[in-house]
């Protein structure tokens, strides 16, 4: 009987593993960017109250938030080539990632610019500021960093659904840990080698962000 | 379009599993959840620690790693595999209990000090107070963040698709999707809608909890108003 873990096999498996980390942690990266800046975009424009588009968008927030990630990604991968667009599957994990995760950082963002004073707004018009000034130059720097904790924690949690990105033959972390295993027969390695690397990633993470966020009450 | 009751009929006969894991992963979340969460506030040091190894393996690792690992790893070492809908609903409800035993933490502290003072000095014992006088007040302030996760488990579940569960996303994509090239946009979006209204039934649920959890504190429903209201006053 083969023991029931093997070092040598681990090892030699790790090098693997970790290129596959690094391919999950470029589409973390990529998404968030996605995330943050599309959710602010939400944001604002929700905040500008259009009627019609407000509703539109209100639809489509709640509507991607509602159904799950797995759906949308197969959605994108699917039927964008039918509509002539053909992204690789890195792109649309992409994409997907982002899209969904802009919809949890827009109401983020909602809650922070809500917390910014009432006479913050009234200043900047009694100084007759143009609206993009009001929103760089007062209400943002105001509203962003007291959210950060919480917009830190999506990120992580972008971190760890990266691995449903195996659906579309992403070669991320748990998809490495698949073929190793079908490969050798052994998947003892593979899949626990794999839990340890998000482990090890995103609970030092976490830390941090409640330590920021500590902080952020203090202020 | 000549298609659509086909493409119906087949999504609708994955909804039971997708049902079924949903219902279980939400019982087996909430009994982790109060287990975890309760320990996470004991007294005792021993109990304390195992409950914070337990939520953060949990929340710490991907849904899928653990999904595979218990699917794949576990026989290995145990000799026997779960049934794959068994194992999905297992999964479910160990890394939504993580996250949900940090919420009923976090309610429980959130009761007033006064309130299991007052109980203490009615001499009720340690267990009465946490159930005639914390939980009570507490599970009023739980129901909002338990909506949440359970639809983040609803969503959840259609990993189970990876391990061949016959649940709603398996059955778009492994059958429907051969088959049906030609609607990809309505299979996606039906599917998309399927899940939509199972968690519009679980907001429904929720909400109506909220209000009857509220009523029997006294408070009516519009409870945030209510001690809004004696807030000011």
């Amino acid at each position: 009987m083969t023991p029931l873990w093997d070092w040598g096999y681990a090892f030699s498996i790790l090098p693997r593993l970790l290129e596959a980390l690094l391919v999950t942690i470029q589409i973390t990266v990529l998404g968030s960017l996605v995330a943050l800046v599309l959710g602010l975009v939400i944001a604002v424009v929700r905040r500008a109250r259009i009627p019609v588009v407000d509703q539109l968008v209100w639809a489509f927030v709640e509507f991607v938030r509602s159904t799950p990630l797995l759906v949308q990604v197969f959605f994108l991968y699917y039927v964008l080539p039918h509509v002539g667009i053909v992204l690789s599957a890195f792109a649309v994990g992409v994409i997907g990632l982002g899209v969904h995760y802009a919809t949890y950082t827009s109401e983020v963002y909602r809650a922070g610019i809500d917390a910014v004073p009432v006479g913050q707004w009234e200043a900047a018009a009694a100084l007759s500021l143009p609206r993009s000034r009001v929103w760089t130059g007062v209400i943002l720097p105001q509203a962003v960093p007291r959210v950060l904790p919480a917009l830190g924690n999506y990120v992580i949690s972008m971190f760890k659904e990266v691995p449903l990105l195996l659906a579309v033959s992403v070669v991320e972390v748990v998809n490495t840990a698949k073929e190793i295993s079908s490969e050798t027969f052994r998947p003892t390695e593979p899949y626990t080698i794999a839990g340890l690397l998000f482990l090890l990633l995103s609970y030092p993470a976490s830390i941090l962000v409640r330590r920021l966020e500590r902080r952020s009450v203090a202020v | 379009m000549e298609n659509l009751p086909r493409i119906v009929a087949v999504l609708l006969d994955g909804v039971p599993a997708t049902v079924i894991a949903t219902l279980g992963g939400i019982v087996l979340t909430i009994v982790l959840s109060f287990v975890a969460g309760l320990a996470l506030l004991s007294p005792q040091r021993w109990l304390r620690a195992v409950s914070r190894v337990y939520v953060e393996l949990f929340r710490g690792t991907s849904e899928v790693v653990q999904l595979f690992w218990i699917f794949f790893v576990l026989p290995v070492l145990v000799g026997f595999q779960l049934v794959p809908l068994f194992a999905g609903i297992v999964v479910l409800g160990l890394n939504h209990g993580a996250y949900g035993a940090e919420i009923v933490r976090g309610a429980v502290q959130s009761v007033p000090r006064a309130q299991v003072e007052a109980a203490t000095a009615l001499s009720f014992s340690p267990a009465q107070r946490m159930r005639r006088v914390v939980l009570p007040q507490a599970v009023v302030e739980m129901l909002p963040p338990f909506n949440n996760l359970f639809i983040q488990l609803l969503k959840s579940s259609a990993i189970l698709s990876f391990i061949v569960v016959s649940e709603v996303t398996e059955r778009g994509v492994q059958v429907l999707v051969p088959n049906f090239g030609s609607d990809i946009v309505l299979i996606f979006t039906l599917m998309l809608v399927i899940y939509l209204l199972l968690a519009l039934v679980i907001t429904a649920v929720m909400r109506t909890l909220e209000r009857v959890a509220a009523g029997r504190l006294g408070r009516r429903g519009a409870s945030r108003q209510a001690r809004a209201e004696v807030a000011v006053g």
